[in-house]
This record gives C-alpha cells, structure tokens and sequence, in this order.
C-alpha cells in the first residue's frame, strides 16, 4: 500500500445476512492483515453447519468423529436441553487442531459474528496452534484425524467381536483415569494411519508375549533373586494408563489397544488444557486487532463495529467475585488484557514498566506478541508477563484458605507489596500439576499377592475428593488384582489409605 | 488459502448412537420417571414426550480431584473494599468469596439434578416395555388381507424384471441343440468323409467329390448358423405367488362401568386405565380393533370419544354390559378368528342380585371365547359381591381370568403392567 492516507474503501457488506461470497471476501481480507500481522497459520478450512451439527461437535469432545460412548450421548443430551430452553448459547465456534484446520461457523450467526469468528478461529487460534512449543512438542495436526479415524473403527470392532458392554465398561475405566494418560515428558513419534495399524498388531503380539516375564514363575538363580530391585516400577510412573496398558497382567491384546487409544487422545488435548489463557487471549487479541484492521480501511461499516463490539465485551467480561455470574478467572479476560498490556508495554511504557520489564519496554510489539505466543505455557505466560499495571485493572486479590482455621484471610491485594506474590500464585494455579492431584504409580507386589500401589504426593495438605474411591474400582478392574492408593504428606508420612476392593474385616467369633 | 465448505446438509444426528446408549444405561431411572409421570399427569397429555431427571451423583463421572481441605491460595478479581491481612468468615454454601473449589464447573451452577428430555417415541417404548397381550394365537382367516409373496417354480410370461436369465439361456441351449441336432451329425460325417479323400492322392475325380462335399457342409453350417441364439419360446420367469398367511387378529372389548356410584374420581382413574390400554394396543398392535362399551343400567357400544367423554349416567347393572359383550362377539367377532380381549373397570358396586347373573354370563358365554379377560375393581372400601363372585370365576378359569384392585392414581401404572406383563408360558 501506498503512503499516503489511506482512502477509505467500499464496505464489504452492510447487511446482516452472510453469504458464501461474502465469507470468502472476509477471509480474503482478514488473511491479507493476518498476513501484515506475520500470523503463520495452517490452511483453513471453513465449515459452515447448523446448531444441530454444532451440538453434535460438541458432545464429541470438539472433534468431528470419534468413539461412540454413552457419555457423549448424555454430554449431547444436556447440552440440547440447556440449549432449547434457553440456558446456554452454543459458542460461536469450535476449531480442531488439525492440518488443515477445521473451523466451525454456525449458520445462524450473522455477516458480523462470522467475520469474528474467522478472525478469532481461523486466525487466532490456528496460528496459536502451529506457533506454540507445546502444541508443536504434543500434537501432530496432520496426524489425529487420521488417528481418531483408526481408534473409532478399531473401537467398533471390538464392540462388534467382544460385545458392546465389554467395550463400555473397558471404556468407562479409562475415561475415570483419562487425566493420568498423559506424558508430560516424552514425546510421543507421529504416525500415519497405516503405520499405526500395523503397529498395532506387532504390538499386540509383542506386548502379550513380553509381559509376562513380570509374573515369570520359573524359579531364578539365588543370587539374582538378592540382587533384585525392591520396588517395580524402579521409579514412580505418572502415566498410569501407560503403566496399564503395558503392565496388567490379564488384559486382553484388544483391551491394551484401547487403554492406548484413551491415552493417545489425552495426550492429544494435554496442551490445550495448559495454554487455555494464553490460546484464548492471543485469539481474542487478534480478532481485535484483525477487525479494527478492517475498520480503519473502511471495509465495515459502523453498525458491523457496533455489532463486534458488543460480542467481544461480553466475552472478555470479568465477573467481580462476589457477582452471581462469578465462576472463576475468565481465561479469555485474563489472556487478552495480558496480551494488549504486552503490546502498551513496548509502545507506551511507563516507569514502572521500565522497572519491571526492561526487556519489553520500548521494543517492537509485534516482535513481543509472537515470542511470548510461541514460547509458554499459561503459567509461564502469566509468571513473566503479569504486569503491576493489570493486577490494578483487574483489581486482583489473594485469599488464603487454610482449612483448619475458622477465617479466611486477604493475604495479598493489588500493591506494592502484594504485586509479586499474587503474579506468583496465580501463575501456580495454573501449574497443571497443583490443578489434579499428583497420582503416580508406586510400587507392585510383584512376589506376592500383585497388588499395585499408587501413591498420592499432596499439594499443601489437600485430599482426594469423593470420588476417588470409585476411580480406585475403575482402576482395579484395569490391573485384575488389588490396588492401594496412599496420600503421603510432604515429609513422606502415609496419612490416607485407599483400597480396591476395600479390605476385609476380620471378624472374630 | 481457506476453503468454505456447506456442511449443513451432512448427515444430522451423529450423536444419535450416543444418545441411544446413555438411554440404555440408565434405562431404570428412566422407567422410574416415566412412570411417576404417568401417574402425574392428567389424561389428556399422558403420552407425550416429557422431562427425565437423574440425581446426579447416578451419572457423574468419577475423575481424581482435590476435596476440600488443607490449605489453598486463590487469587480472586474485583476487590473491592479489602486490605492485607483481612480476615473474615469461610462463607457457607460455597459463594463466591470463599471456598473456592479446585474444580469449578464449566457446565454451570452445579445443579443436583440432571434434567433432559425424550420424546413422544422414546416414552411409549419405556411406558410399554415388556408388555404383551397374553397368549395371543394365530388365527386361520377367511378374508385374509394378509398374504406372503413365494416362489413357485417357473412360467414361460412374465415381467421383465422377473426373467430369469441363467433359465433362459438354459431353454436356448437345449433349443439350439434339440433343433440342430441331426444337422450337425450330418456335418460331421460329411467332414470325416472329406479329411479322407483330402488324405488320398489326388484325382480328377476326388477333387470334383470334395467340392461337392465342401458345398453341401457348407450349406448345412448355414443352415445350423441361421437356428435364433435366444427365442420367446426360450424365455423363463420366476413365477410368485401369493398364498394367504393366518393373520392374529384381535379385538379388545373395554367395558367400563359409569354408574351414579362411580365419583368423578373413580371414573377419572377408570380412564386413565383405559387410555395406557388404549395407548399400548395402538402402539404395539397394528391390527387391532376396539370396542367401547359403558354401562350403567343398560350398556351401550360407544366410539372411542363417547366413550372418554360422555357425561351419561345411572344406576348398576353389570350384567348388561357383559351380555351385549357376549352378544357382540357371537356377531361379530368370532371366536375361531380372533384373539379377544375384555378389560372391564368398575367400583365394585352393582344392583343386590344381578351378580351371580354376571358370573353365569361370564362362564357360559363370555370366557369360553376369549383369551384373556381382566377386570380392574377401583375402590378403597370393602368389597362387595361382584368382587366375591369374580373370585369364583377366577377359581373356574385361573389362566384366562385376571383381576386386581386399584386405590388410588398411582395403582394404576403396577397394575396394568402386573395385567399385561410379558407372560413366559407358551399360548395357551
């Protein structure tokens, strides 16, 4: 473009009625800014679907096929009755971390509402996901639909050979330990379809024909016997579906297929659930940025503005605490004014940015925007970037919960003094690890009775919830042989047991 | 690049698998509201779709979380008035200020109890399940409408979608061969006789022979060409036809009492009896046919809106509504045809004296016929003798006979399904 002032342009459109024409003139235009913007984004592919569809998407996890399951069915029954009666809107979108990626647009929406959701889907969160280093470490875009396409049919299968309920109940178990099939550290290898088939059959005969060295009954040699690690696993594993799938003594080569493909799938959605500020923010940071872009050309006019306007509030709204809407930090607030306080740091900084942040203040904007996109993680994101400034706006304060004292206690509020520890806190409630309690595999009895035992580590003293005791059966009926669950106090004192099936009392006569 | 993609006319439904499992999986608590419904509702609305609701500890999903307890940092927005070191009173009921959960909830305000809905369909096939009309029989009839389509070998006309191909080539080809057959023998010897003369020398007059030879196989191969690959006459159908099944048919007689003594309530609750029955035959059975018939002193055969909503009234006597019964099966419905079927409602009460008349028109004329009968008595007092009479039917036909007592509305569901329960026996 030329210098010169910029000549104001015809507006795509006036009406609020979208047509394909006209979606494909937005995206036309919003990819031309993305592009200025440096936003490096898989290819898009846009559908366009009713709310039926879209609460169908919904109830299967956000993806557009997978298993079948009962709990998704109940999942798509709440969601179509809070939605006729008029509880809950359906969101205005769903974008699936594929190449290309599939963006949902409802039929319902209008011209305005579909151009913020290209903004805010096909540009935002798409870039997010090919930019970020977790996404980019986790997940394999190319690879999971062809993947989801693997496990529903393998799935079906089984229904078909093994009977439906065997398949549920396998399933149901799974699920309850869905959060526990994740490796945080090593990273998975990606693989097509085909190779993924035939993996699984070498698999299978593999697994079946290795595991049992464990229960190897054949005497060894004493000296061996000596030697021999007292504990198995040597150390502590945190992927307890991996820890099954490789490691129960009676599962069936079918049933350890299908504990792998709950896994893979957790796995698949572990770094959404640590970048949901960050994804969030930088997506409604860019609709923003993409759709003012398309204002200050003079390509919508100001009704579409007013129409925007109105819906980005709303959805970058933070309920006070103690409002009846209250339900926690709204992660789209939270990452957004995180991201435009990036931005007025490198182009407006004050003293106290300066102090704060020396390496932002005065630098290039867009520069700092892709860095911080690409290189956290929500707590991360919010331990280097949670300035002073938006502490302030926000209006963040510390409550200390100690159970065992009557009163809570304000422990920190937006000053001087508080700055520090509430950036500090905040960024740990976020900390994945302090969310879910850490569970991990601890030991197997593997001379004596094969009971496993999971160890509990707490964080600052909390217990298990209620439910616990019924995942504890879950699991159970995973291994085939008792399992004990053990809560360990930081100064490794047992102080809570669990166990599956509860133990006997011995009754005297 | 994008690509825009109209996906709106995909297959809908997807999550109908899905659905239809979290239905079977708590198909008893289903039943459960279901039936409580029934009983609820009044009776013009008794068979619509409706709400379902769950306790939600039934359906949750078990998952490892943090209970309450030990100690916690939470951050929170929007404050207002505190400052550091401020200590106040845990809130009760988890609101907003205080104890926040480890786990809050993006499906909403945590409500106990999970609410959806079924639809008209999927209530009558809970609302019924399980229940037949006992020891229904086939039946010969005479005017049978139904019929069976089957194959009876195979004709020379038909439809042309009906050829059968593989036959008909067959035909050709016995054709051909049937027809050319002493051609070809013909040709063959002819053939023989030439491959001689051509391995004997050469003479004039061998040479004339062989031509001569040549000429005549070939006007017999012409001859043999010309013979049609495929005629009519080759052509062969698959011949169907339709042989009349016995059908069961049946008829339901449902004989309901409308007395003065019936309250507006036991006559309410008599309905609603009718209506699940009403209900249930139409569903279940396609060919059905029902007869209505109220009574008081006298009894006559109404149609189904009369029958629901007539306010007639009078005095008792039951007898009269069992003769036209028995008059209106040896009219019309007879026995060797259909399957019958007799429901009667009524509070007990009848004229001093016509009872044992009931009982007699029962055994001698009624229940010789019909495959099961089922009377319903609603009251809460004593009772009387129509019951004690019916008692000595029972006695008489324990098989076909079937009564029970109703108090009050919500009877009415347990003792329809004890009536109509699936029965394990074979017909009788």
């Amino acid at each position: 473009m030329t210098s010169r002032p910029a000549k104001k342009k015809a507006p795509l459109s006036t009406g609020s009625e979208w047509t394909f024409e006209l979606i494909e003139a937005y995206d036309k235009e919003i990819a031309r800014l993305a592009k200025g913007f440096r936003l490096d984004t898989y290819p898009n592919q846009i559908e366009i679907i009713t709310s039926e569809q879209m609460m169908d998407a919904y109830s299967s996890i956000g993806m557009p096929l997978n298993y079948n399951h009962w709990s998704f069915g109940k999942q798509f029954v709440e969601t179509e009755q809070r939605y006729k009666r008029g509880q809950m809107g359906l969101a205005y979108e769903i974008v699936i971390n594929s190449n290309p990626s599939i963006a949902y647009l409802m039929e319902e929406n209008t011209m305005t509402m579909q151009a913020l959701v290209i903004a805010h889907a096909c540009y935002g969160h798409n870039s997010f996901f090919k930019g970020n280093y977790l996404f980019k470490t986790w997940t394999d875009a190319s690879a999971i639909i062809d993947y989801l396409v693997f496990a529903k049919k393998y799935i079906a299968d089984c229904e078909e050979r093994y009977g439906a309920e065997a398949v549920e109940e396998l399933l149901d178990s799974c699920h309850a330990l869905m959060n526990y099939g994740v490796n945080r550290y090593k990273r998975p290898q990606p693989l097509t379809a085909e190779e993924e088939r035939q993996r699984q059959r070498d698999r299978e005969e593999y697994i079946q024909r290795h595991l049992n060295d464990l229960w190897n009954t054949i005497p060894q040699k004493e000296e061996q016997e000596t030697t021999r690690v007292s504990r198995f696993p040597k150390d502590p594993e945190e992927n307890i579906l991996y820890f099954i799938e490789k490691n129960a003594p009676l599962l069936e080569p079918w049933q350890r297929e299908i504990v792998r493909i709950v896994r893979k799938i957790s796995q698949y959605f572990y770094p959404q659930k640590q970048t949901q500020v960050m994804n969030e923010g930088w997506a409604c940071f860019w609709h923003y940025n993409l759709l003012y872009g398309l204002y200050d050309e003079g390509l919508v006019t100001d009704g579409f503005m007013m129409e925007f306007l109105h819906s980005h509030s709303s959805v970058v709204y933070q309920p006070p605490f103690d409002s009846p809407y209250f339900n926690g930090i709204n992660p789209y607030t939270l990452g957004y004014n995180m991201m435009q306080d990036i931005r007025r740091i490198c182009e407006h900084p004050t003293d106290e940015d300066r102090e704060w942040f020396p390496q932002l203040a005065g630098t290039d904007w867009l520069d700092a925007v892709h860095y911080a996109m690409q290189n956290f993680k929500d707590e991360s994101f919010i331990q280097q970037y949670l300035s002073p400034a938006l502490i302030r706006e926000l209006r963040l304060f510390e409550i200390y919960d100690d159970a065992e004292s009557p009163t809570l206690k304000v422990s920190a509020i937006h000053n001087e003094t508080g700055y520090q520890r509430i950036r500090e806190d905040l960024s740990a409630q976020y900390n994945l690890g302090n969310r879910e309690p850490n569970i991990q595999v601890y030991n197997v009895d593997v001379r004596g009775d094969r009971s496993l035992t999971l160890r509990h580590y707490m964080y600052n003293n909390q217990p298990l919830g209620e439910s616990s005791e019924e995942v504890l059966r879950h699991l159970h009926r995973l291994w085939g042989f008792d399992v004990h669950l053990e809560s360990v106090k930081a100064d490794d004192t047992v102080c809570a047991q669990y166990q599956c099936p509860p133990r006997q009392v011995l009754e005297t006569l | 690049m994008s690509y825009i993609i109209d996906r709106r006319l995909n297959a809908k439904k997807k999550s109908t698998v899905n659905r239809q499992r979290f239905l079977r999986r708590y198909r008893k608590h289903i039943k459960r509201a279901v039936e409580e419904a029934v009983n609820q509702r009044s009776i013009k609305e008794i068979e619509q779709g409706g709400q379902v609701t769950i306790p939600n500890r039934d359906i949750s999903e078990p998952v490892f979380h943090h209970g309450d307890g030990g100690q916690r940092q939470r951050i929170y927005p929007g404050n207002k008035e505190y400052m550091e070191g401020d200590e106040f009173r845990r809130p009760q009921g988890g609101g907003g200020g205080g104890s926040g959960k480890g786990k809050a909830s993006n499906q909403g305000e945590g409500l106990d109890e999970f609410t959806f809905n079924i639809n008209q369909e999927e209530f009558l096939d809970f609302l019924f399940e399980g229940l037949e009309l006992p020891y229904m029989v086939k039946k010969k009839l005479r005017d049978a409408t139904q019929t069976e389509t089957r194959r009876a070998g195979f004709t020379t006309s038909g439809s042309p979608e009906k050829l059968h191909i593989v036959r008909s080539l067959r035909a050709a080809h016995a054709r051909r061969i049937a027809l050319s057959g002493k051609d070809r023998r013909q040709v063959r010897e002819l053939k023989r006789e030439l491959w001689k003369l051509e391995d004997a020398p050469t003479n004039p007059e061998n040479t004339k022979r062989r031509e001569l030879l040549r000429a005549e196989i070939e006007a017999l191969e012409k001859k043999i060409r010309k013979l049609p690959f495929i005629d009519d006459f080759d052509l062969k159908f698959t011949n169907l036809v339709r042989v009349p099944v016995p059908s069961s048919k049946a008829v339901m007689f449902c004989v309901m009492d409308v007395s003065g003594s019936m309250t507006q309530a036991i006559k309410d609750m008599a309905k609603r009896f009718f209506i699940l029955l009403y209900l249930f035959l139409t569903r279940n059975y396609k060919q059905i046919e029902v007869v209505f018939i109220r009574h008081h002193t006298h009894a006559k055969e109404v149609d189904e809106e009369e029958f629901f909503y007539s306010r007639e009234t009078g005095g008792t006597i039951v007898s009269s509504a069992l003769t036209l019964s028995g008059d209106v099966i040896r009219d019309r419905y007879p026995a060797g045809d259909w399957n019958i079927y007799v429901a009667q409602a009524s509070d007990g009460d009848n004229w001093d004296g016509d009872s044992d008349a009931c009982r007699q028109i029962l055994i001698n004329r009624v229940l010789p016929h019909v495959q099961y009968y089922a009377y319903v008595e609603i009251t809460t007092g004593p009772h009387q003798n129509l019951w004690l009479e019916y008692e000595r039917v029972r006695e008489a036909y324990p098989e076909t006979f079937a009564m029970h007592q109703i108090e009050e509305a919500s009877d009415i569901y347990p003792v329809f399904r004890k009536l109509f329960a699936r029965k394990m026996e074979g017909a009788a």
